[in-house]
């Protein structure tokens, strides 16, 4: 393996903010400039969306069941079972549901887009975009960013809808709750600033899983080991970046909420 | 490999009032990661000329199409194209610029999703040219290239040659005023490399563009110079002393400079020993 230096390191690091900013900024500047490849993002949309679908209801699913499960255990020893509702209720809509449907987005569509735009790049398809007088970051970017902001936004309802669906089906079936009770409990204990926090997230998360895929695959370099790298490096930075973002959205929207 | 059979020299009909230089190179030089790549050239392209980049692999002659098209930016000097100085230009100006300009890459670069259909009409798609009149064009285009039966294939079901082919009537679908060649024959075997040299010959003499092609072949190079396209035989025909001048001339790279800029009679006669050398 190359060694690198601090030095280099550090100067890599700012370089690569900094081109990831500006492609960011543009892909958003984009939506307000002509040629606007709407076709090209409702694709991108039944891609993400549509595509992203089933792993979403699973995860949210499971996560709400499990959730469900461990809670029961602890609210059980101060008799306050009937509380599941809202403990799952809260969880998934503030925090679980964004981030839980962020994180398989990103896996699954950071490393799609960085993979394909990284593909292109490798064969010079985007060089020849360019040549032909297309702008890639208005063709390729600002339609995935676009879609993967919306999409996301939807998968994050969906998700938490099935996270509660989840939760229900472990109360009710093995915890022997009330459905009435468990529904009225988990819908009444959602505030105003916790629904606004869970509907604010998928769209910065979108935001960053769009960007972060299609910034990898634009600079992926070096053939297919190149773009296998760069998809790798485009699922790791963008669930950091999900998880990091997560906490200090989380705080300021709390903060401003309050 | 024969001694080819040189055009007649005419410098009546290299210079004149439409003899405007389309591509002008100032003194241009360009690094990746430290090393030079390109070291101060210059040269012009007239209108209606074709010149052969030649140089050994790595001299530099993909990154000078590059710098034309205005894909990568010169560390130092100045490239005009079309009276506009590309060097100088943003990304979102040179779109524009660009769609004035065919260029065929070393891999053929076809979108690989899309059909051969979709890969010829891209820019007149994304030009909002009507249905009928893009059909039309795409047609044509690829009846220039004797590929019409493959509309409907997509790029993979293609052979290397194939896509070649279609890779230059997508660059000059709608006749752009420059064509750039990269390695147009690089990696094909010499029946396919002479079928697309003659198309490229075809599109010079039919067409009357300017264009830069790059080429490790000399002999691809020295074809383009002793050949033109005779429309009525529907084929490429050496000149054998026909006043027909093919307007291409030679420009040759060593060590990120250039070392000859000149006609092939000029290129054929020079004393300097890497070039006798590299002609040999």
């Amino acid at each position: 393996m190359e060694l690198i230096s601090p030095t280099d390191w550090t100067k890599n690091l700012v370089l690569a903010i900094q081109e990831w900013t500006y492609l960011a900024a543009r892909s958003i500047g984009n939506v307000f400039r002509q040629p606007r490849y709407v076709a090209d993002t409702l694709q991108q949309a039944d891609l993400i969306g549509v595509g992203s679908l089933p792993i979403v209801v699973l995860t949210g699913f499971f996560t709400g069941g499990v959730l469900a499960l461990n809670a029961a255990r602890t609210l059980e020893q101060y008799g306050s079972l009937s509380l599941t509702g809202q403990l799952v209720s809260i969880s998934m809509v503030r925090e679980l549901g964004p981030t839980l449907a962020g994180l398989m987005v990103a896996g699954r569509n950071a490393s799609g887009m960085a993979s394909e735009l990284g593909s292109m790049k490798v064969t010079e398809q985007i060089d020849a975009m360019r040549a032909l007088g297309t702008d890639p970051s208005k063709k390729l970017v600002t339609p995935r960013v676009v879609a993967t902001i919306i999409m996301l936004f939807f998968l994050t309802i969906i998700c938490d809808f099935f996270g509660l669906t989840g939760g229900f089906a472990v109360s009710a079936l093995g915890l022997h709750l009330d459905a009435h009770q468990y529904w009225s409990n988990a819908y009444q204990s959602l505030e105003f600033g916790d629904v606004i926090i869970g509907l604010v997230k998928p769209l910065l998360f979108g935001f960053l899983v769009a960007t972060i895929g299609c910034y990898y695959g634009l600079t992926s370099r070096g053939g297919t080991q190149g773009v296998g790298r760069a998809t790798t490096q485009a699922v790791v930075a963008a669930s950091i970046m999900i998880l990091a973002v997560n906490y200090f959205s989380s705080q300021l929207l709390l903060y401003l909420l309050k | 490999m024969p001694a080819p059979v040189l055009p007649a020299e005419s410098p009546a009909s290299i210079s004149g009032a439409q003899m405007q230089p389309v591509i002008v190179f100032q003194d241009v030089s360009i690094s990746f990661e430290g090393n030079t790549v390109l070291d101060g050239i210059s040269f012009s392209l007239e209108r209606g000329e074709t010149k052969a980049l030649l140089g050994v692999a790595g001299s530099g002659k993909s990154t000078i199409l590059k710098l034309a098209m205005g894909l990568v930016k010169p560390a130092r000097g100045q490239i005009w194209v079309l009276g506009q100085e590309v060097s100088a230009m943003k990304e979102e100006d040179l779109f524009e610029l660009r769609r004035k300009i065919g260029m065929v890459f070393q891999e053929s670069a076809l979108f690989d999703s899309l059909t051969v259909r979709d890969n010829v009409a891209y820019r007149l798609i994304e030009e909002g040219v009507p249905e009928e009149k893009l059909q039309k064009r795409v047609e044509e285009a690829l009846r220039f290239v004797e590929l019409e039966h493959t509309l409907n294939m997509l790029p993979s079901e293609l052979s290397g040659g194939m896509r070649r082919r279609v890779a230059i009537a997508r660059a000059i679908v709608d006749q752009p005023e420059i064509v750039l060649y990269d390695s147009p024959t690089g990696g094909l075997d010499p029946v396919t490399s002479t079928t697309i040299i003659e198309l490229i010959v075809k599109q010079r003499d039919v067409y009357h563009n300017s264009s830069l092609l790059v080429s490790h072949r000399l002999q691809d190079a020295f074809t383009m110079a002793t050949h033109y396209f005779d429309r009525g035989q529907n084929r490429m025909v050496p000149l054998n002393g026909a006043p027909v001048d093919t307007r291409t001339s030679f420009l040759v790279l060593r060590d990120g400079k250039v070392i000859f800029d000149g006609s092939a009679h000029q290129l054929a006669s020079s004393r300097d020993e890497y070039i006798r050398e590299y002609i040999s």
